[in-house]
């Protein structure tokens, strides 16, 4: 039969048939069959968001205008955090794959101290996504629209949202036009003192931060998609923690060292390889394009 | 709690030190390759348009391309893809890639449709 083992192979590693189909394991195949499902999964949300951004006729924010700060840092670093994460994920993929190798030639020790550096690396992935969530919600000041039409950024030097116009060094930046988070060119578009109070006073309204139904970077679809895909693929990050937090466990007390082989390691493996690979899509679709 | 009735079993389950050596040698070749390719991106991300203004539709394909790259080496080095049989990899590639081409084709003219029925009829 095509596709079979043509491996003389031991009875008892085969599967209950008596067969053991493509010589892969039981457990291995139906990790496949999951991830492929799952990737359908990621794949209808990401292309969901290239219809809602390809159908839309209003402006859409650009990632490295949106994205562009870094923790404890003040200034602009467009997509380095972001690429950070993407780093932080790709090098617990690579320890998770050493300690897959490891597994290989039934070396706990090795086994351990990789899996130990994966977990460290998806917490810190996670850490770091919940940054970028408080960060995304809570905004850059916000913006407000004036009943003429016209979009004015909201600043001051306590990033005070809740009554802006009385914080010290409040000012109004006006908006390029077309533009959803730059600013306006020229002498003119600086707006201060008695003049940005009026035009302050005459808001229709101001939107700030982020939530479900509207948000300072773009049309409200654009923050639902952020929520959604990143929540989805952190959620996918954090169990794969926790899965291999188990396993790292029962790889400490000797539990596949008794069994005489480390697979349980390369089926976690093969998950959060997955989990890597999904945030490589996100990365592009969602933060580059 | 240990379980004795799970009996697993992998063509390539244990190899030996000379073929780990290979292995591991190959793993950081692909380690530094996504990482090239994760810095060309960004950094084509932060200047494109400072460099040569105007081409953005090229940097996106660009960018389209080298996400398949990274995506193809995760998949057959990391995911051990490429080791298993060719029929495996046949059954778990390609009815995806059938039904993904389909769902982008589909996306992307109907998005067209609704993009210009709202420009130029509302």
């Amino acid at each position: 039969m095509a596709g079979e083992a043509t491996k003389a192979l031991s009875n008892d590693v085969l599967w209950g048939g008596g067969r053991s189909p493509f010589s892969i394991s039981y457990g291995k195949m139906m990790m496949w069959f999951f991830l492929v499902s799952d990737a359908l999964t990621f794949s209808g949300l990401l292309v969901s968001y290239g219809f809602a951004r390809h159908s839309t006729t209003e402006a859409w924010p650009i990632g490295e205008e949106v994205f562009r700060a870094l923790p404890f840092l003040h200034g602009s670093y467009p997509l380095v955090y972001v690429a950070l994460m993407t780093a932080i994920l790709i090098f617990s993929s690579v320890t998770m794959v050493l300690s897959v190798e490891a597994g290989h030639r039934m070396d706990k020790k090795g086994v351990i101290k990789w899996l130990f550096l994966t977990v460290i690396g998806g917490a810190f992935f996670v850490g770091s996504q919940a940054w970028e969530w408080s960060h995304f919600i809570h905004g850059g000041g916000g913006y407000i629209t004036t009943p003429d039409g016209g979009k004015y950024w909201v600043h001051n030097d306590t990033h005070d949202t809740h009554d802006p116009a009385n914080a010290p060094g409040f000012h109004l930046v006006k908006a390029r036009p077309g533009h959803y988070l730059l600013p306006a060119e020229g002498e003119h578009a600086h707006v201060e003192g008695a003049q940005a109070k009026a035009l302050w006073d005459s808001r229709v309204a101001y939107i700030d931060g982020a939530n479900m139904t509207r948000n300072e970077y773009g049309p409200p679809q654009y923050a639902n998609f952020f929520f959604f895909i990143t929540g989805f693929h952190g959620f996918h990050v954090f169990s794969g923690v926790v899965i291999n937090l188990i396993v790292l466990l029962m790889v400490i007390r000797g539990v596949f060292h008794r069994r005489g082989h480390y697979e349980m390691v390369e089926k976690a493996g093969l998950y959060w390889h997955f989990v890597d690979l999904v945030w490589v899509f996100v990365f592009t679709f969602f933060y580059l394009l | 709690m240990e379980r004795d009735d799970i009996i697993e079993y992998s063509l390539d389950a244990h190899h030996g030190e000379e073929e780990g050596r290979r292995i591991r040698r190959k793993i950081w070749m692909v380690t530094l390759l996504l990482a090239v390719v994760t810095t060309v991106e960004v950094a084509l991300g932060a200047y494109w348009k400072e460099w040569m203004p105007g081409s953005w539709h090229l940097v996106k394909w660009t960018f389209v391309v080298l996400t398949i790259v990274k995506a193809t080496y995760i998949v057959m080095t990391f995911m051990h893809l490429g080791d298993e049989r060719r029929n495996i990899r046949a059954i778990i590639l390609l009815p995806y890639a059938l039904f993904l081409l389909y769902l982008v084709f589909i996306a992307i003219w109907e998005s067209n449709y609704i993009h210009r029925v709202w420009t130029e009829f509302l």
